[in-house]
């Protein structure tokens, strides 16, 4: 069992961006292996995300961390767990600021997700040890998420979403914002475009993030920046011309195995035998409620 | 002096002749009815009595035994009414004769006969058992005609019945068909506007004998798919139409399903049925339940994770044997249950999972309301399919759907292509006969391998995504199961992703 330890600012391990918080904080409780130090970019988003949401949040930390870059983000349900979840898969390290004390597991079903996290990264949070997670504590604490990062990437919030206030701590900060556009009918996507209108810059992929942070690229050995898939599409040439029609006719929003039948005029057996394929080939995902979604 | 009428029992489907003794001794007058009777056949002695007398018989002032064998076996209903007169009465009047005879019926108090329930199994355990001639109430005729090989007499009243006995006069032959009202046509899958992929995976159901879930938001069309899905179905065979008749006749709901019709039945059980409805039971020896009565056809659960998990559970044993065996304090009782399961579902507790409006449940509440399901009967559906709500130009304006007739004679060719194994289809084939019957190509066979280890499909996922595909090639009329017929099988798959 590792003890928790405090670090203020007279302590090595003391990250010097938190001092460009107006507010810093007077140290924090740590527990874990790896510090707060390293390059990092935060990945944030609704509890009640997608499923795609929660996929693209995944994938995005899975190649972040597969890159060495440090993935910052809250451990709350839906985005928060999956990209700390993306980061520990690729190996990398995650580092999650919570609202409560450190003792306590907020929410109770990720205390696996907790111990991976201590494991490979670390848990910190300012809040006095047993302090239950009240709702004041979030915005709080995402001004620490924001200070951490070099950037913050909102993958997916609806306009009262909690990620929306980190990515405006982010702002004040000159830290760079990146939200993942949606359809502008999903609810789920409505934060993040609106923060598209209002400037921020969206995020297509992960050369989008390497090319608003400079720095970012400079401390990602050169091996890990030639495998990041830069572009963020294409690769569809290893699907045969009647599973590339398909792929081409699905767009990033889920739909059902019926619309794509109409779409091509295809019979149900033969898109369902297609959309088989492409699922054990992993370039489709069928959703819970019976819709399929695109992951390439 | 003493006579014997021949009578009969039920257990479970099956009957048992039974032998109404009747003796009549010196003695204070008296009436006593022995045999391990229940309440009903007690009461027998209040209605037989006045029955005998009103018919304008006397009935024996003396002490009168009457002994329904075998003495061992529990026996209720009032179908024993008939037979006991007729043996009281022939214990005195010599002239009626019995040979190669058997009486089923109820008494009413002034002498005419009720019609009972059972009387189709009761009437073929006769037939086996020698009996050549069977009298019943003039109601129950047609249907107890419906066995092969004896000759069924309906009688409307005790005296018609004694002057047959006596070469006096004669009684209406049962015939089949006979009033009886013929079955309401059954719901068309053309109704239904589009939903291409479920009645893909209906279709494939059909054909091979698989239990299917489907999904979908309240109102998109589940039930309506369902309730057409009969009639994507063959024709029962003469022999297990029967059988379901018996089942009907058992449970005194033929006037709810033509005894004559062969189509496969389908039950629609709600929710908030009993276990015991669900499954069999009730007091005395149990009756049979609703997946009785769905025999050789469909029983379809609507809203399925309203069913409580006792009762899903109680359906898994039936989904695994084909048959159900209930056992209640009298008697421990077995009845076939060999049906289709079709389920359906919300997607979640809010129904809008994977529309645009969005799901508004908390994940916790989702994984609960999957559990419920997964659990006790996943194991058993090899088909899972989502029904979208369609929209209004769909509605209205879509194109000419195909008739059920059509797909039927396409579950058919495929049905006949297998050569039926013991009538089941594909469904109820066994991992090591399935490896054996699927014949996969070499590529099919790497996509299955590729399939475990990618999907995570389980031993048991793997044979259903190989039986389902196996039926999917005999809709195409292939004799090997390729790379399409399994991609899409593993499109139905019930393990969901993520």
């Amino acid at each position: 069992m590792i003890e928790p330890r405090w670090i203020d600012p007279a302590s090595a391990e003391w990250p010097v961006r938190l001092l460009h918080l107006e507010s810093p904080p007077q140290g924090f409780w740590q527990l874990g292996t790896i510090g707060a130090l390293s390059p990092s970019v935060a990945i944030v988003g609704s509890r009640r995300a997608t499923f795609a949401g929660v996929e693209i949040a995944r994938s995005i930390a899975r190649e972040l961390g597969s890159a060495g870059i440090q993935v910052v983000s809250g451990m709350a349900l839906g985005i928060d767990a999956a990209a700390h979840t993306g980061a520990l898969d690729a190996g990398g390290s995650t580092v999650a600021v919570l609202g409560c004390g450190i003792d306590v597991c907020y929410p109770r079903r990720h205390e696996g997700l907790r111990s991976r996290i201590v494991a490979s990264g670390s848990v910190i949070t300012e809040e006095p040890a047993g302090t239950p997670p009240f709702k004041h504590n979030f915005p709080k604490r995402n001004r620490i998420i924001a200070a951490l990062a070099h950037a913050v990437v909102v993958v997916e919030a609806t306009e009262r979403s909690g990620a929306l206030s980190t990515a405006r701590w982010a702002a004040d900060l000159g830290r760079e914002v990146l939200a993942v556009p949606g359809s502008i009918r999903a609810r789920q996507s409505s934060g993040t475009n609106l923060l598209i209108r209002d400037g921020v810059r969206p995020f297509l992929g992960i050369a989008d993030l390497l090319e608003a942070v400079p720095e970012l690229r400079s401390t990602v050995p050169e091996s890990a920046l030639n495998a990041l898939p830069l572009g963020s599409r294409g690769g569809l040439e290893r699907f045969s011309p009647p599973l590339r029609e398909i792929l081409a006719r699905m767009g990033t929003q889920p739909i059902h195995p019926d619309q794509v039948g109409v779409a091509l005029g295809l019979s149900p057996a033969l898109v369902a035998s297609r959309l088989g394929a492409l699922e054990l080939a992993g370039a489709v995902m069928s959703l819970p409620g019976g819709l399929v979604a695109r992951t390439v | 002096m003493i006579a014997c009428a021949i009578s009969c029992a039920t257990r479970g489907l099956a009957g048992v002749p039974v032998t109404v003794e009747a003796d009549i001794a010196n003695g204070l007058p008296g009436f006593a009815i022995v045999g391990l009777t229940d309440r009903a056949i007690q009461e027998a002695r209040e209605r037989v009595k006045p029955a005998i007398r009103n018919a304008g018989y006397k009935f024996p002032q003396r002490r009168v035994t009457v002994n329904l064998a075998p003495a061992e076996l529990p026996k209720e209903g009032t179908g024993f009414d008939l037979g006991i007169a007729i043996a009281i009465l022939r214990a005195e009047d010599s002239s009626l004769r019995l040979d190669g005879l058997a009486f089923l019926g109820e008494l009413a108090l002034d002498a005419s006969l009720r019609p009972v329930t059972g009387v189709l199994p009761m009437a073929r355990c006769l037939a086996a058992s020698g009996v050549r001639r069977l009298i019943v109430p003039v109601e129950n005729a047609p249907e107890a005609a419906l066995a092969e090989g004896l000759q069924v007499l309906g009688a409307a009243s005790l005296q018609a019945c004694v002057e047959y006995l006596r070469g006096e006069g004669t009684l209406v032959p049962g015939v089949r068909d006979a009033s009886l009202p013929s079955s309401e046509p059954e719901p068309d899958l053309a109704a239904v506007r589009g939903q291409a992929q479920a009645k893909r995976a209906l279709e494939i159901a059909a054909a091979g004998g698989h239990n299917l879930l489907m999904t979908g938001a309240p109102g998109a069309g589940k039930t309506m798919l369902a309730r057409a899905f009969p009639s994507l179905l063959p024709d029962l065979p003469s022999d297990a139409a029967l059988e379901v008749a018996a089942i009907y006749s058992l449970r005194g709901t033929l006037r709810e399903r033509p005894p004559t019709t062969s189509r496969p039945p389908f039950r629609a059980p709600h929710h908030s049925i009993s276990r015991a409805g669900l499954v069999g039971g009730g007091t005395g020896l149990a009756q049979p339940g609703e997946i009785s009565l769905a025999h050789r056809g469909v029983l379809f659960l609507d809203e399925l994770c309203e069913f409580s998990r006792q009762h899903l559970e109680a359906l898994r044993q039936p989904l695994e044997e084909r048959t159900v065996t209930v056992a209640r304090a009298r008697a421990a009782v077995t009845y076939p249950a060999d049906f289709m399961l079709i389920g359906a579902s919300n997607p979640c507790p809010c129904g809008h999972l994977g529309e645009a409006q969005g799901c508004t449940c908390e994940p916790r509440q989702l994984s609960a309301y999957n559990n419920k399901i997964s659990g006790p009967i996943k194991d058993r559906i090899d088909l899972v399919v989502s029904v979208p709500r369609q929209e209004y130009r769909d509605i209205f304006e879509g194109a000419d759907e195909e008739p059920s007739a059509v797909v039927r004679d396409r579950v058919e060719a495929a049905r006949n292509r297998r050569g039926e194994v013991a009538g089941h289809g594909n469904a109820a084939l066994t991992g090591r006969e399935i490896l054996a019957a699927a014949r996969a190509t070499t590529p099919a066979r790497r996509l299955l391998a590729l399939s475990g280890e990618r999907l995570h499909l389980s031993a048991r996922g793997f044979f259903r995504v190989l039986r389902v595909a196996r039926t999917i090639s005999d809709l195409a009329g292939e004799d090997r199961v390729g790379e399409e017929a399994l991609a899409e099988a593993l499109h139905y798959r019930i393990e969901m992703a993520g």
